[in-house]
């Protein structure tokens, strides 16, 4: 996905002088190192010091530049956070925060790499904007809205890795920021999810569709605003809907569709299942820190098939 | 692609005369509200008469962001008196129907940033000179950032980041202007915090060439951006008094935020005169 990203990135600023890269001290893998080769003007590597980062990025925007931030997601939404909410919130700058490895994907390194209160921490501060794509593809989506949108304020940028599957395809609908899409349909049964977990999501929309249950697929990319329309919509369409998060249980999308469906007076089952609020001390491959905090595919459906 | 300063003919005794019609502009707002950083202010006032009437070109290519927020009132006088803001937004500063608070709202006109919070300021002028840099194609004429720093937020970790960062990106067009006036809210600095000093060899060992002149001496503290090596970004350090030209505030961490009463501000107005050095 982030390799995507830097390729679509590195396209954009061929023509496109206002593309600035600001990075902290990361490696400039692939595309991004084409970027820093051939824009060194526009790549700037601030070091460990991911406080200038953002303010550096608030000035290249206050002059007319949309800039990218660029590092693992705790190191550019956490330890700059102040920044974040003043010098791109509250001034309402076109900015581009991408956090790398949102959720606990950095499953070796511990709870000091985990962003797994991310989603609630930017959706909290005032303009700001959350996108999570699932796949390489609704990045690429995102990464030219994100450069060619008119005005607009800061977006927080939740990313994977690398090596995520392809899970959109010619039958989803049309990417569309602040808009909810179907990757598959069905009548019965809804899985709502977003970002990487969103594999998982699909695991279980093929286990509960081989059960004979007619079920649809869905991602909400745009967390913030978050699509209430479409999300109201999925509820009443559905008699079971399965949410799939991988955040923590307070401010992301479960407790924000058990809103919504408190606020229509929704009919049916809804289950959600997110990150615990916990730090676990537990390394291993990404699926066993999910696993941890109570996310697989084997409990999911253990649990919406009683 | 050092920048030239705008006005070769800078005369010192109008910017006396200024500062002087400015502290009592400030005076006179402050009897609207209960509290304004009247100190603060008067204390970066020669440093930012300066940069607007003396080091900035005059047609708008350079930028001038007040990073130590609380001395927004030195700033907003002199954009009322450019005609930039207006007689109104300083007679309603601080009110429901006014525009105008304690510290600078950026998309207020002339204002190029908010800022509040110590510690933003300075990167953000890095940011602005970068791309300045870049419009411009490196040409030597790109536009210049003038940002004045109080000395309490060199205390914030965010502050030397930013310093570091304008020296590695070699931002010839960036001109620091740190109020050093020595106070903060617990007392001075320099008995606080002793390790704080020196601060020009610290700037200067983060790539920077400095220069300390008395802060309150506009044609000292003009005579010493317009001559400039050059090549590096450049801090001026202001050495400056906190609450200059009203003794009882001069020094007395009380006045960082209060208003003068009706008493206090007569005699203010009686004491006020130009400030020679």
């Amino acid at each position: 996905m982030r390799n995507t990203f830097a390729e679509v990135l590195y396209d954009l600023a061929k023509d496109d002088p206002r593309i600035h890269i600001v990075v902290a001290d990361i490696s400039p893998a692939g595309s991004m190192g084409k970027f820093r080769e051939e824009f060194p003007e526009r790549f700037i590597n601030v070091g460990v010091a991911e406080q200038a980062m953002i303010g550096i990025c608030a000035g290249l925007a206050l002059k007319g530049m949309r800039p990218f931030a660029y590092t693992i997601a705790t190191f550019s939404l956490y330890r700059p956070f102040e920044m974040v909410r003043d010098d791109l919130g509250y001034q309402n700058l076109p900015v581009t925060v991408v956090g790398i490895g949102g959720g606990v994907i950095y499953s070796t390194l511990g709870g000091t790499h985990y962003a797994q209160e991310d989603i609630a921490i930017a959706g909290a501060i005032p303009n700001m904007s959350i996108i999570a794509p699932c796949d390489p593809v609704e990045a690429t989506e995102a990464t030219k809205w994100l450069v060619n949108r008119e005005g607009g304020g800061p977006v927080y940028f939740r990313f994977g890795k690398a090596g995520e599957p392809t899970l959109t395809g010619p039958d989803s609908d049309p990417w569309e920021f602040g808009k909810l899409r179907y990757l598959r349909k069905g009548e019965d049964v809804a899985v709502l999810s977003y970002g990487v977990v969103t594999k998982m999501a699909a695991e279980v929309a093929d286990a509960l569709t081989a059960d004979g249950n007619s079920v649809s697929l869905a991602v909400c990319h745009t967390l913030k605003p978050l699509d209430t329309e479409g999300i109201a919509n999925l509820l009443r369409r559905h008699k079971r809907v399965i949410v799939v998060e991988e955040h923590a249980p307070q401010g992301g999308l479960a407790p924000q569709t058990k809103q919504i469906a408190w606020d229509i007076r929704a009919e049916c089952d809804l289950h959600t299942f997110t990150l615990k609020d916990e730090f676990v001390h537990c390394y291993g491959s990404h699926e066993d820190i999910l696993a941890a905090h109570g996310l697989s595919t084997e409990r999911i459906l253990a649990t919406v098939r009683t | 692609m050092t920048a030239k300063p705008g006005h070769n003919s800078f005369d010192p005794t109008d910017s006396r005369k200024r500062c002087m019609k400015y502290r009592k502009r400030i005076l006179d707002i402050s009897q609207n509200v209960s509290a304004l950083h009247a100190a603060g202010a008067f204390s970066c006032m020669e440093l930012t008469d300066t940069c607007y009437h003396g080091l900035m070109r005059p047609d708008g290519q350079d930028t001038f962001l007040m990073s130590k927020g609380h001395g927004c009132m030195a700033q907003y006088v002199i954009l009322e008196d450019r005609g930039v803001l207006e007689k109104k937004h300083l007679d309603e500063y601080c009110t429901p129907h006014g525009i105008l608070g304690a510290h600078p709202d950026y998309g207020n006109p002339g204002i190029e940033a908010s800022t509040g919070s110590l510690g933003h300021g300075m990167a953000m002028a890095v940011g602005m000179a970068v791309a300045e840099r870049n419009k411009a194609g490196g040409a030597a004429d790109a536009g210049a950032v003038y940002c004045v720093l109080s000395d309490g937020e060199v205390q914030e970790g965010s502050t030397w980041e930013a310093f570091m960062m304008a020296s590695t990106l070699g931002l010839t067009n960036l001109v620091a202007l740190i109020d050093n006036n020595d106070f903060q809210s617990l007392g001075r600095t320099s008995e606080t915090h002793p390790s704080f000093y020196p601060l020009d060899e610290k700037l200067e060992a983060f790539g920077w060439e400095t220069v300390i002149v008395n802060g309150h001496d506009a044609d000292a503290v003009y005579s010493a951006v317009a001559s400039r090596k050059g090549g590096k970004p450049f801090c001026l350090i202001g050495r400056t008094t906190k609450g200059k030209g009203v003794s009882y505030m001069e020094n007395v961490p009380i006045w960082h935020y209060r208003s003068p009463s009706p008493d206090e501000y007569k005699q203010a107005l009686a004491e006020l005169k130009e400030i020679a050095s």
